[in-house]
């Protein structure tokens, strides 16, 4: 399974040109904010539209232009993750979950959310609301929601931003071991070094709209190509003397 | 209180549930339509339908008379097919609650519906989900408050209508004379025992109405 990326759009005051491919493994997007991460998570799930370029994900063209495919999100097999989650404020954990599930076999798709409850340790949250559970029972909820959808790539905007350290490496393990379970290429946005070498198979680097660099976190840690990655990772002596960060 | 104040209170209540229903339907898919929708004159839609919001009752009442009457854009072809007029019944005083009642629905709804964050209703495309289910199990279940407020304040509108009435269905006692118009003749007549009863029956029901729809509408913004 590969995704393949490569599009461009020219906004007023910004331009997104980027071009990669992530197979199956865990890819980073890793840069300063405003760099175009999270915009070409949007185009990938078809919710914004590239001025021109082309999408793959397993062989299949989601977006091509001039040519003119633009499939639309419903049609994209893709697990998006928002940054702010987007669970469903007015359904329960189990509504939520469900909610990502296709099919008219009812019981099929309440023993799929079953297993997932089970799977992300929420079983006895079932009935609860968004709000009535936490940070991390709420990434939760969103990752399993997503993964209703048996998606062949996973999309995930930012996820660990607003959680605490101990959770924060409880939920990074939990994509890693999904990654690896699903064998689908897993795309995650961060601008934490220390995240992105933690968990990331290859990492790559956006800067103003465009990839710098790309390749394993020790290779951009060692050999960073350009002044606006070097920046990016200068702050890894620290992380290498709590061997966080391959230096 | 008398027969005639009687027919009075369930005529206004069937004139105000009967516009009701269709300030629900029609006012439903306007608002969703402009909040969800980019297309062009969607502003100049929203204050056609927002105009008689601001217009003189009787104003409304003219345009009405100009499209239903019996010489009218739709009264006519109605007239010469079956001989039959919507002026002076009590579907007359529907329609003229309708049309005066909708830019409360529309506008409520409206902002409801557009404060549904644009995420979740996006996290709801990229689950699979079609726009017509995410409309149905997302986006107007979160703007429900907002919808149910503007329903009621639509009823309490409906039951209040007195000059589109007029000018479309008349003052006919016993036949379109709902509440509003019957106050009007009793105090006219100088009955004013029987006008004081209906005056305060209806202030009951009108402000039992706008409570219920300041509950309702804690979130909605008009």
């Amino acid at each position: 399974m590969t995704l393949q990326v490569s599009i461009s759009k020219v906004l007023p005051g910004f331009t997104l040109d980027v071009s990669w491919e992530v197979g199956n493994e865990l890819a980073v997007l890793f840069g300063f904010s405003g760099a175009g991460k999270s915009m070409t998570f949007r185009m990938i799930a078809g919710v914004m539209v590239p001025d021109r370029g082309l999408i793959t994900l397993d062989n299949r063209v989601l977006f091509e232009r001039p040519s003119g495919t633009d499939l639309s999100p419903q049609e994209r097999s893709l697990g998006y993750v928002f940054q702010d989650l987007a669970l469903f404020p007015h359904m329960t954990v189990m509504e939520n979950i469900r909610f990502g599930g296709h099919g008219k076999n009812r019981k099929l798709l309440d023993g799929e959310a079953r297993m997932l409850v089970r799977r992300f340790h929420l079983s006895g949250l079932e009935g609860r609301f968004p709000s009535q559970i936490s940070g991390g029972q709420q990434q939760r909820v969103a990752l399993a929601r997503a993964l209703m959808r048996h998606p062949k790539a996973l999309l995930l905007d930012e996820p660990f931003s607003a959680l605490d350290a101990p959770v924060r490496a409880e939920m990074q393990q939990l994509v890693k071991e999904v990654q690896q379970e699903l064998s689908i290429p897993v795309v995650l946005i961060t601008h934490d070094l220390n995240e992105a070498c933690g968990i990331a198979d290859r990492m790559i680097v956006y800067s103003s709209g465009r990839v710098i660099q790309a390749g394993t976190p020790a290779e951009i840690v060692r050999h960073p190509f350009a002044a606006e990655v070097e920046q990016l990772v200068s702050y890894r002596i620290g992380l290498c003397e709590q061997k966080l960060c391959p230096c | 209180m008398d027969g005639s104040a009687w027919f009075s209170l369930r005529l206004s209540l069937q004139v105000a549930s009967a516009a009701t229903l269709l300030v629900f339907v029609a006012g439903l898919a306007v608002a969703y339509l402009l909040a969800m929708k980019d297309f062009r004159g969607k502003e100049a839609v929203d204050m056609l339908f927002t105009l008689p919001l601001v217009l003189p009752p009787t104003v409304t009442g003219y345009y009405l008379i100009l499209l239903f009457g019996r010489n009218g854009l739709f009264g006519r072809p109605v007239f010469e097919a079956t001989g039959w007029s919507v002026m002076f019944t009590w579907q007359a005083a529907v329609i003229a609650s309708f049309v005066v009642a909708l830019p409360l629905m529309i506008k409520t709804a409206r902002a409801a519906i557009e404060s549904v964050d644009r995420n979740i209703i996006v996290a709801a495309y990229t689950l699979g989900h079609s726009r017509f289910t995410t409309a149905v199990k997302v986006i107007l279940p979160l703007a429900k408050k907002g919808i149910i407020a503007g329903t009621v304040l639509s009823f309490a509108r409906a039951m209040g209508e007195f000059g589109a009435t007029l000018m479309l269905a008349g003052n006919i006692p016993g036949r379109t004379d709902t509440m509003p118009l019957a106050i009007y003749t009793l105090a006219g007549s100088g009955e004013w025992s029987s006008a004081h009863i209906l005056v305060a029956v209806f202030t009951v029901i009108s402000g039992a109405f706008l409570y219920i729809a300041n509950i309702y509408g804690k979130k909605a913004v008009i």
